[in-house]
């Protein structure tokens, strides 16, 4: 596709871990070699990412174009030339040939701005951790090491290679967290947060391992062979192709030809592969989307994390889970979707609605942050369950803005925490007039968090709503004897509440941490902050702004990634 | 048997000929060296051992089957015995490189003199085509073991560990040898690949003595690879041997003993082996499931509360055991998956527990101490030796981009293949409950402050050696190098159903 020479992606994956090994073999006691190093790859990777972005978007009118002519033809694997067209920046290298796994990555709509956002968050992360000085060297190793594991889940193709980069994001993670997090609550928030992740993850791959096999199963019957045969000859998926793969092109173009909807699966005659595993795979991964009842390792996470982690936990990492959902779960099960998406929407309000409570009732300051992202990452979810084009495309949008803002949010909280020394909300009190960068920050933060017009939050939040109302005449829910139709408008307007209780926490927020008198005898110290603050700052707070005005620089890319979910979806 | 060809049967016996010409150098040199030159016996060990794991690569085994079966039928030169050799020879040379400056035994000449005997054995036991071999290859395997597991006399958990070893060892052999007495009385036959023609008509169809056969001699190698319900050993025996001595019980007798059963039940009890109207196959499958959940359940939940580092380890190894049985029940797809998988997740899981063991030998040599809690701060003390127990952990546990996870996977894939989907689904949240003790490793080691956390670690330069090699190979394992040795394994899975 790309006429590129320069493996891009792969570079974007393999800076990081290449200065990671860089950094350890460092003398530990130089300490600003370490960060130098450290901020030269992050930088190095975020302008690579910027220019992934950049080169994606510049294409996006062409994707669009031809998806369209492709989808009008009519073609009965229409949606996988969809998303085969729409990959951009590819590399396939076979990696274990003889059980279909390859190393295939690339980018599209969906995944482009997830790059993006990576590569902002990483570079504030490494920023933002400019002060740690306890073992520098290592923190700052495992910090990258976890940035490649986070660019190489967002840019594979492949099933295998998708699971060995989310697995890679999750050791660090721990260690960075157990290591560096706050003394009173690391331990077990680290050993909870990294369980909790594995055992959804783990029982998501036992149920991909079906899939490829149920693939293979479809493809070695006649009927199969020859869809096979016609891919390869229309150029869609790799000639060395083989029945058994876990390239997720190859697995779309069976779940497109109706290979996981065969019923009769495991003997029963109702239940169907895509009905029995959708639920372990989407959950599995929705765990890190933090889904309710799930999301319990969230909120106790992000707090005791250190600054940086907790950006790129909330910031990257909860999308990672919602991703690989989306791409394992409603793009490679299609009609599992459509069976189990309709009762996961009542979860997807629960997060929304009673993360936004608990968010409220909380003092310390990182929980509001905390519970916040559950909250957020339930109109995600809920954004997925719509299943049409506007609300997906919000849910994409609502991936990118809630990932700046949130590392934004979490910026803030350390920033502050760094100097005041306590995160609990009562005793603060007008920090914008010792801290005004940090003040206009989380202000710009809240309002996008409430979804304030001309900010990201807006152009994300009200897509969903929108979709959602769009959808609730097309779905309805049958349990048993029970039939419920037309309750997604019911659900939207409850999950509306959400917003009116997260201004209600921002506003407190801001109210009782950054407004009021300051007390300049409990904090005689507190100043201003440095300039690699403030560029972090900067950093995360612009793309809010842009997207707020500018929603072009973003939405069609994204309405061009969902595409071939929805031709997949619409198909099966 | 036809002709006997004395030159074009050596290659099949190359290690093993080897291995006794470098028993009797090491023989001499322990009487001829003195002083410190007797830290050259150990690195004669070493280049040996180095050397003769590559005699299996040199002399590959032949293409065609029929001539795979050589010295009257005792050996069977083929892909599965080759990468189980090369895989015990590596090992034995990385227990003797991390033994060279242990106080104990690193300068005795004897304690390498009995670990390349029992190399020996091991490398036997993993070509065995003959039930006399067989008894005979696992015998010269376990009686060194005995003497190393006992080898500091004059401590008394050395001595504990060693007499625990042989009675249940020998236990063990007695009832293998009886079931395997089974199989010959009713047969006639000894050579393992002629025994599943004549079974069912030997044994006059009657499958009660064919299973009770089948199942002494599984449960005589449940004793020999550690895996519960015959497990009692390994936690006393771990703990009181000298380390470098566990870690090579650990890798290579179990290897090699996991070698022989994928052998020994693919060629004894085959899918089409049916006797009175039974399928034995799938009894033994079903004993392999069991034997698994059992082992990785007990392992890993009685791993959790472990202070001895050697003992976690040990308890780890049970689970670990428990994790290849899963391949071995997947045998019942009648695919090289199964098999192959065994074959790659013995062959990561070697070179992660020698860099486990290495580490734990080099941390008890300079401290003293084997308990976990002792390792507080060891990230500060030593980074490298953090560095490389956590690259080990990892790789047990199965997280990327270490061996661990390529080699679970190709289990998992495995056994999902053989519509085993319920025991992958156990493997993978017993691999949860192991992360967990795994992780508390990890965490004591760098999060944990110690008083002696300004004393730093000095390693020498056999010890750097020693952990950078296994090291270097887990992390290649689980990137690069899967490909290649997966499809090896592949091959020697292979060779096992062209029989």
């Amino acid at each position: 596709m790309s006429e590129l020479v320069l493996p891009v992606l792969s570079l974007i994956v393999f800076i990081p871990v290449v200065a990671a090994v860089i950094i350890l073999f460092l003398n530990g006691e130089q300490r600003d070699l370490v960060r130098g190093v450290a901020v030269a790859a992050a930088l190095a990777v975020m302008l690579l990412s910027l220019a992934v972005y950049v080169g994606y978007n510049a294409q996006v009118a062409e994707v669009t174009v031809n998806q369209d002519a492709t989808l009008a033809s009519g073609s009965p694997m229409a949606a996988t030339q969809m998303f085969a067209d729409g990959l951009a920046y590819e590399e396939h290298y076979e990696w274990v040939p003889s059980l279909g796994i390859g190393y295939h990555v690339g980018v599209d709509g969906l995944s482009a701005p997830m790059v993006l956002l990576t590569g902002m968050v990483t570079l504030a992360g490494v920023l933002v951790s400019w002060r740690i000085d306890d073992r520098t060297r290592e923190f700052m190793a495992f910090f990258l090491l976890l940035v490649a594991g986070v660019f190489g889940v967002f840019v594979s193709l492949d099933m295998f290679t998708l699971f060995f980069f989310y697995e890679l994001a999750i050791f660090p993670m721990y260690l960075l967290i157990a290591t560096w997090g706050w003394v009173e609550l690391r331990q077990y928030a680290s050993m909870k947060l990294t369980l909790y992740i594995l055992v959804g993850s783990v029982v998501a791959l036992v149920g991909v391992i079906a899939m490829v096999l149920v693939a293979d199963g479809f493809f070695r019957t006649v009927e199969g062979a020859a869809v096979l045969q016609q891919a390869i000859a229309a150029g869609i998926i790799s000639p060395a192709s083989t029945s058994f793969s876990f390239d997720m092109v190859n697995l779309t173009l069976a779940a497109e030809a109706g290979a996981f909807d065969v019923s009769g699966y495991g003997g029963v005659e109702t239940l169907t592969f895509a009905r029995l595993w959708f639920p372990f795979i989407f959950i599995g991964f929705g765990v890190l989307a933090g889904i309710f009842p799930f999301h319990n390792w969230s909120p106790d996470g992000h707090v005791a994390a250190p600054t940086a982690v907790s950006m790129i936990h909330a910031g990257v990492l909860m999308k990672l889970g919602a991703y690989a959902a989306l791409r394992a779960g409603v793009q490679l099960l299609p009609e599992g979707a459509q069976a189990h998406l309709p009762w996961i929407v009542f979860l997807t309000l629960i997060n929304v609605v009673y993360g936004a409570f608990i968010a409220f009732r909380q003092r310390d300051f990182k929980y509001v942050i905390g519970f916040s992202s559950v909250s957020h990452m339930g109109l995600v979810s809920m954004g997925f369950a719509t299943m049409n084009v506007i609300g997906m495309t919000g849910a994409g949008l609502q991936m990118f803005s809630h990932g700046a803002m949130t590392a934004l949010f979490f910026g803030c909280v350390g920033m502050v925490y760094d100097q005041a020394h306590t995160r609990d909300i009562p005793s603060l009190g007008g920090f914008i007039k010792r801290m005004p960068w940090v003040g206009l920050a989380f202000v710009i933060g809240g309002l996008t968090s409430m979804g304030m017009p001309g900010l990201s939050g807006f152009i994300a939040e009200y897509p969903i709503f929108t979709g959602m109302w769009a959808a609730s005449e097309q779905i309805t829910l049958q349990a048993g004897g029970l039939v419920l139709s037309n309750y997604y408008s019911v659900i939207v307007v409850l999950a509306a509440l959400g917003i009116v209780i997260t201004a209600a926490y921002v506003l407190r927020v801001t109210g009782q941490v950054f407004l009021g008198e300051f007390n300049a005898t409990l904090y005689p110290d507190v100043g201003d902050i440095s300039i690699t603050d403030r560029v972090v700052l900067v950093l995360l707070g612009a793309p809010l702004l842009i997207l707020g005005v500018l929603p072009g620089v973003m939405a069609p890319m994204i309405t061009s990634g969902v595409g071939p979910v929805l031709a997949i979806l619409g198909g099966a | 048997m036809a002709g006997f060809d004395f030159l074009a049967s050596l290659p099949a016996i190359a290690p093993e000929v080897g291995l006794t010409i470098l028993a009797i150098i090491i023989l001499f040199l322990d009487v001829y060296l003195s002083g410190e030159r007797r830290r050259n016996i150990a690195w004669v060990t070493v280049l040996g051992l180095l050397l003769l794991a590559a005699t299996p690569l040199v002399w590959v085994p032949p293409a065609d089957p029929a001539s795979q079966l050589v010295w009257g039928g005792m050996v069977r030169h083929d892909t599965l015995a080759q990468i189980f050799r090369v895989m015990i020879l590596l090992g034995a040379a990385l227990t003797a490189l991390m033994s060279i400056d242990t106080k104990a035994h690193g300068r005795q000449g004897e304690f390498y003199l009995i670990l390349v005997v029992a190399t020996l054995g091991a490398c036997l036991v993993s070509a065995a085509a003959d039930l006399v071999m067989v008894f005979l290859g696992l015998e010269t395997l376990s009686i060194p073991l005995y003497i190393l597991a006992a080898f500091r006399r004059d401590d008394l958990r050395s001595a504990e560990s060693g007499m625990k070893y042989f009675l249940f060892g020998a236990f063990a052999s007695a009832l293998m040898l009886f079931g395997l007495s089974i199989l010959y009385g009713f047969s006639g036959q000894t050579s393992i690949y002629a025994l599943a023609e004549v079974l069912p008509a030997a044994s006059g169809e009657a499958v009660l003595p064919v299973l009770a056969a089948l199942t002494l001699v599984v449960v005589g190698f449940g004793f020999k690879i550690g895996a519960a319900p015959f497990h009692f050993w390994t936690p006393d025996m771990y703990e009181g041997a000298p380390t470098p001595v566990t870690a090579f019980v650990s890798v290579a007798s179990k290897a090699a003993s996991f070698a022989l059963l994928v052998r020994f039940l693919i060629a004894v009890f085959p899918q089409s082996l049916v006797v009175g109207g039974h399928e034995i196959q799938a009894f033994w499958v079903s004993l392999a499931a069991l034997m698994a959940v059992i082992s990785m359940t007990l392992g890993n939940v009685l791993a959790l509360s472990q202070r001895n580092i050697k003992r976690l380890l040990a308890y780890s190894s049970i689970a670990q055991a428990g994790y290849a049985l899963i391949g071995v029940a997947a045998i019942q797809s009648q695919t090289e998956q199964g098999v192959a998988s065994v074959g790659f997740y013995l062959f990561m899981y070697t070179f992660t527990n020698l860099l486990a063991f290495a580490v734990v030998v080099f941390f008890s040599e300079a401290t003293g101490s084997e308990t976990i809690a002792d390792l507080a701060g060891l990230n500060r003390r030593s980074p490298w030796l953090a560095l490389m127990m956590t690259i080990a952990l990892l790789s047990l546990g199965g997280i990327p981009p270490t061996a661990g996870f390529f080699g679970k996977f190709f289990l998992f894939n495995a056994a999902v293949q053989a519509d085993l989907t319920w025991l992958a689904i156990v493997g993978v949240l017993n691999a949860i409950i192991a992360l967990y003790y795994y992780l508390i490793v990890i965490k004591v080691m760098y999060v944990d402050r110690s008083a002696d956390e300004d004393q730093p670690i000095a390693l020498s330069r056999a010890s750097g050696w020693a952990l950078a090699l296994p090291g270097l190979v887990v992390l290649l394992l689980g990137t690069v190098a899967a490909q290649p040795v997966f499809e090896w394994a592949v091959q020697g899975a292979l060779a096992l159903f062209q029989a």
